[in-house]
């Protein structure tokens, strides 16, 4: 039997210390927390940076920590740093040096890169040995090879590596959200797809019970299958709270692909125990694949933007909001083309009618006024600014009809124009085949403390 | 159309959630097995396409009675993050689906009252 303790859905968002303090008492054999994702967007892989910031980053990595040290069991961190390249699993380790410092821990560390080379993952989809997932967009070499950072998604192998070294912490790169809580278990004779099933329904802590805010979750692992506790105060996993997280985030709800095979659960059954405040799920089954796949995650530079936001109160203008908006448009065009050197996208989005969901609207809105956000994108950040400033007077005093007094709208700040820096892009949605799985991954292992 | 939705309506709750960058999930909750047996016959694949601006072949659909849950998957038309996209975890598109979803109840609300008035 092995018990994983997720102490939250993700390092930086915050843990409740009471619910970590609960779940310690359950004894676990690990603590293994997630340290990103792309959900939040491109910008993080593409510029190699953590979403949270340093401070509650190294406060809750503080927490697990000392607990760690309580108990004397590994604490393993994936995806460092959100994106999980190489420099934030840098960064993360920086950040455990200092906490071991002034905690007066010596510990030694395993640490695992992820991050790949773009030329050389250029050359590997030009000789036809990535594969595309479905969905994956049109590419050519040159559009992988400007991928600022490219990263592999580790899987249960390169984590168990990672844990084999004797280390007390893990500080993992990009690594898939189950890979982290499912390789302890793995290495130690656990049902494998109970081990990865019950990875799959911990991978985002509470949120697989009735009270999500609470965090913490600990999964029992044993040759059968697997149970879910929570460890919040009151909270309980419930036969549905449990399945319908396998939905979560995932296309099939059936089935899940790792590296190395995929996970079905179709036959999974779930029976509410311990009063009904724990779950325990069987039934589920691991396939494993005849190759070693890893998945690819890139993102690169698409321009930069510069953004401003007027505000419309006056009555008929916001009645007349789209006619407004396309006149200007026009005008603009018109009188400015001539002004702006290079291609530029220009992007009204128009916050209390359309802004949320653009072409899927079908509401014809009824507001009182209406917030205009142009998003300008250029070539360079020169070029944005330069065309956001043509773009000014137009906002602040273009008339709807040639004949009426000049009107002048609101702008919340000076200057109107705000930066929003570089424009990155998901590029790859592809696999990798590894004839061993250590063969992209690097391990690396050192001592930290005082 | 024949359909049922019950007191409490067809859903207690849908949410839409990126499947990584480059797909969108959405998940209708149907309020018991009753309102999904009959949500299963009056929400069309089709008119989930025509909502999300999608062709039917590009959406999957899952209907999972054991949780009385249909389940939409589509490639995303923006990938997530792009300069065109409007909503990076893709949580608005269950809006638009509570939306549809509204339009099936307010008709069978109708086709009840009609009824009634007939009889």
């Amino acid at each position: 039997m092995v018990k994983v303790l997720i102490p939250s859905g993700a390092l930086g968002i915050s843990v409740d210390p009471d619910a970590l303090e609960r779940g310690l008492r359950m004894r676990p054999d690990i603590i293994a927390i997630d340290g990103g994702s792309t959900d939040s967007g491109p910008h993080y892989l593409g510029t190699g940076s953590c979403k949270y910031s340093r401070a509650s980053v190294k406060r809750e990595w503080r927490l697990l920590m000392q607990a760690r040290a309580r108990l004397g069991v590994p604490l393993l961190v994936g995806t460092a740093g959100t994106c999980g390249t190489d420099a934030m699993v840098d960064w993360l380790l920086d950040i455990t040096r200092e906490v071991a410092v002034e905690e007066g821990q010596s510990l030694r560390v395993a640490t695992l890169a992820c991050s790949q080379n773009p030329a050389a993952t250029a050359q590997a989809y030009e000789a036809g040995t990535l594969t595309p997932l479905p969905g994956a967009m049109p590419l050519n070499g040159e559009d992988i090879a400007a991928c600022s950072n490219i990263v592999a998604l580790a899987g249960a192998e390169q984590i168990n590596a990672a844990l084999a070294t004797g280390a007390e912490i893990v500080i993992a790169g990009r690594s898939t959200d189950t890979a982290v809580i499912a390789a302890l278990p793995l290495s130690r004779g656990c049902h494998p797809g109970g081990a990865w099933h019950g990875a799959k329904i911990g991978e985002c802590g509470a949120l697989a019970t009735n009270n999500p805010a609470t965090g913490a979750i600990l999964i029992e692992f044993d040759a059968e299958g697997f149970t879910v506790r929570p460890s919040g105060e009151g909270v309980r996993a419930t036969p549905l709270t449990v399945s319908a997280h396998m939905l979560y985030e995932n296309a099939d709800p059936f089935i899940l692909h790792e590296p190395g095979g995929q996970l079905d659960v179709r036959n999974a059954t779930y029976t509410a125990v311990e009063g009904d405040t724990s779950v325990r799920v069987t039934g589920s089954v691991w396939h494993p694949s005849e190759r070693y796949t890893v998945k690819l995650e890139g993102a690169r530079l698409a321009g930069y933007q510069t953004t401003s936001l007027v505000l419309v109160r006056d009555r008929r203008y916001v009645e007349a909001i789209d006619q407004w908006i396309g006149q200007l448009r026009e005008a603009f065009e018109q009188r400015e083309g001539g002004n702006i050197a290079g291609a530029y996208s220009l992007e009204f989005r128009l916050i209390g009618s359309n802004a949320t969901l653009g072409a899927l609207e079908t509401r014809r809105h009824d507001a009182h006024e209406i917030g205009v956000l142009s998003v300008i994108t250029a070539a360079t950040q020169q070029a944005a600014n330069d065309i956001a400033k043509l773009l000014n007077p137009y906002l602040l005093h273009y008339a709807l009809t040639p004949n009426e007094p000049m009107p002048t709208f609101a702008f919340p700040f000076s200057p109107p124009e705000m930066e929003r820096g570089g424009l990155h892009e998901f590029v790859l949605n592809h696999v990798m085949t590894l004839e061993t799985p250590m063969e992209a991954f690097a391990l690396d292992v050192v001592e930290v403390g005082p | 159309m024949s359909v049922d939705a019950g007191s409490g309506g067809f859903v207690q709750d849908i949410r839409s959630k990126n499947a990584g960058p480059f797909w969108i999930t959405i998940d209708l909750f149907c309020t018991d097995a009753a309102a999904f047996s009959a949500l299963c016959e009056a929400l069309s694949t089709q008119a989930v396409a025509d909502a999300l601006c999608t062709t039917a072949e590009r959406l999957q659909r899952f209907d999972i009675a054991a949780l009385n849950v249909i389940k939409f998957s589509a490639p995303r038309e923006v990938v997530q993050g792009a300069r065109a996209d409007r909503d990076m975890h893709g949580a608005s598109y269950a809006v638009v689906i509570k939306e549809l979803i509204d339009a099936l109840e307010r008709t069978e609300l109708e086709r009840k009252e009609t009824e009634s008035q007939l009889s």
